[in-house]
């Protein structure tokens, strides 16, 4: 993040950090909903945004942190925090599995995207159809409010954990972008055949990248899981999250460290401005959603985060 | 417990059921082949026919192979302006906002569906997805004979378009040489609208044929655009062959799948085999380019 944009993502940190003390409980759900979303799309970022690769299949990770985090807990008694822990530890796992098989078939792309949403496909059908995960009835984690047990009596508490981690892998996603590893990144998603000239591991690098997004992604999982205490394979693996990271990056601003935020905080506004205009016609948030996706597109390639940049930029001047 | 008679039925049943996949993927190949972008609101165009072909049976009362033929041109035209005026200029000519800006059509599109059809599944009234054919030792459904029969001899129309008529050699330059061909004074632009409208025609002929004997939801097409996408690179990228063979063994391995596994995992099982496909024989089992 340049310097331009570091004042308006103070802002909003700074908002988000205040409102839950004095919030109704309506909107302490928006605001967590809309953290979750974040995070699985700075998931989503590290890997399409920072070292190219498009994924149309991030539930893979997401779903991946949401189960193992649940499973641990009410089939092994394991304490939540470090279900927790190991769901994103999961997540990196799977990212790995995933990237060595895909990276390494050399496939880039549009193939990439299908092969990245025919797992998150698989693991759906699977998680659906298997008793480890509850099959179709889902599974129901048990209500024990304890903050050792990562359940909170006070919703306030849920939203600022939520926003620890967005601001942590926020400061990570810079840290990374000034970094060695960032320009690492950046040189294999501008040209991968000039990256490998320069001595660059395209594959491990590649690597490094999936597995940083498959457990920001997972963590988001997980944070879904403790919040709502339920989970089903067509949440947890659903199409809606693979779709909800990647918007929320191409509209908050594609490589940009504080894309994802703005982005989830703009369509989750959106979101809800929909439902209360259109009443309880199902679908019709992600209609504009998806002509929103074609718009950004077409419209503002840069994102939020890129105009606000040039628009700092320029007030500065 | 699986005598030949069964098997070779659910052999047969594939090859009918593959003839129409074929279909829906000759339209992904051929945008491909072309644009050498993935389509990847397919699935969605074609649920979005399905739909069509229900209003006009249920609605109209028309007979349902009766409807095919206006809504294949209607789709040509809405495919033709959707490349020409909001695909094409939306993704400056990058493929990566190709994929992009069909994905967000295909969302746009499903959940439209969603809210105006809601999530029931329908299907068409009358028996037709009961009436049989006794072949030998088999009893085959009419409506899908139909389909297969219906299914190839649009493959062939289209290969005939391709292969003799003017458009289909301008297609073909450009599919070779985009800059060649648009300084030998082909409309580039056209000519990829013109691709695109003929693979949503596919789609229309397709939900025609599927129509009778299957049933339609808003996220119907979603299966079917993964199967498609299977074929594609099964047959090899852009190949019209490629994509017919292609769907014509998917078929069979659907069908031969789902009487060995059962229907709940039997569902993973065409995710699986693209996954493998991918990885495996990236440029298809025929040998095509990748």
């Amino acid at each position: 993040m340049s310097k331009h944009a570091f004042a308006p993502v103070a802002l909003v940190l700074l908002v988000l950090a205040v409102v839950p003390a004095f919030a109704a409980n309506t909107t302490i759900n928006f605001l967590v909903s809309a953290l979750i979303v974040t995070l699985a799309a700075q998931g989503w970022n590290l890997l399409g945004g920072f070292c190219g690769p498009f994924s149309f299949g991030h539930a893979a990770f997401f779903g991946t942190g949401a189960y193992v985090t649940a499973v641990l807990q009410s089939r092994y008694g394991v304490n939540a925090w470090v279900g927790f822990a190991a769901g994103i530890a999961a997540g990196a796992l799977v990212g790995g599995l995933i990237g060595w098989l895909s990276f390494r078939a050399g496939l880039r792309g549009s193939y990439f995207a299908l092969i990245t949403l025919a797992f998150a496909e698989v693991f759906r059908i699977v998680a659906n159809a298997i008793p480890l995960t509850g099959g179709a009835t889902g599974l129901l984690l048990k209500l024990d409010v304890r903050p050792a047990n990562f359940q909170f009596a006070s919703r306030a508490a849920f939203a600022w954990i939520a926003l620890a981690c967005v601001v942590a892998v926020l400061a990570l996603s810079i840290a990374i972008a000034r970094g060695r590893l960032g320009a690492q990144f950046a040189a294999v998603r501008e040209n991968e055949d000039a990256a490998r000239a320069l001595g660059i591991d395209v594959l491990a690098t590649k690597l490094r990248a999936i597995c940083l997004s498959g457990a920001v992604t997972a963590a988001a999982g997980g944070l879904y899981a403790q919040y709502f205490l339920y989970l089903d394979a067509n949440i947890a693996y659903g199409s809606w999250i693979s779709v909800e990271a990647l918007l929320a990056v191409i509209v908050g601003g594609i490589g940009t460290p504080a894309g994802p935020l703005f982005g989830a905080l703009a369509l989750h506004a959106l979101g809800e401005a929909t439902k209360l205009f259109a009443g309880a016609i199902t679908g019709i948030d992600l209609v504009l959603f998806g002509l929103i996706l074609v718009g950004a597109i077409a419209f503002a390639p840069a994102g939020i985060a890129g105009s606000l940049q040039t628009l700092m930029a320029r007030w500065r001047r | 417990m699986y005598t030949p008679s069964i098997i070779a039925e659910a052999v047969v049943n594939g090859l009918l059921t593959g003839a129409v996949y074929a279909l829906v993927a000759l339209g992904l190949t051929l945008v491909y082949g072309v644009l050498h972008i993935i389509n990847f609101a397919h699935g969605a165009l074609l649920t979005c026919a399905m739909f069509a072909i229900w209003a006009l049976s249920e609605g109209l009362g028309l007979n349902v192979y009766l409807a095919i033929p206006p809504l294949a041109l209607l789709f040509l035209g809405l495919g033709y302006a959707l490349q020409r005026w909001v695909i094409g200029p939306a993704s400056h000519g990058d493929d990566g906002n190709t994929l992009l800006v069909t994905l967000g059509l295909s969302i746009a599109i499903e959940n439209g569906l969603l809210a105006l059809f809601h999530a029931d599944t329908r299907t068409l009234s009358g028996d037709a997805a009961f009436d049989v054919v006794e072949l030998g030792p088999m009893l085959l459904s009419r409506p899908r004979l139909i389909g297969f029969g219906v299914a190839v001899l649009v493959a062939l129309l289209l290969w005939l378009l391709l292969a003799g008529t003017d458009a289909g050699k301008a297609i073909r330059a450009v599919a070779k040489e985009k800059m060649g061909a648009s300084l030998a004074g082909i409309d580039v632009r056209h000519i990829y609208a013109l691709t695109f409208g003929l693979g949503c025609a596919c789609l229309a002929v397709a939900a025609g044929l599927l129509m009778p004997t299957f049933y339609v939801n808003p996220r119907v097409g979603n299966a079917f655009v993964l199967v498609a996408f299977t074929i594609v690179v099964l047959g090899g990228m852009g190949s019209v062959p490629g994509a017919l063979l292609g769907g014509l063994l998917i078929g069979v391995v659907e069908s031969l799948g789902g009487l060995f596994l059962g229907e709940s995992l039997g569902q993973a099982g065409i995710f699986v085999l693209f996954i493998l496909v991918l990885l495996l024989r990236p440029a298809g089992l025929f040998g095509a380019r990748a």
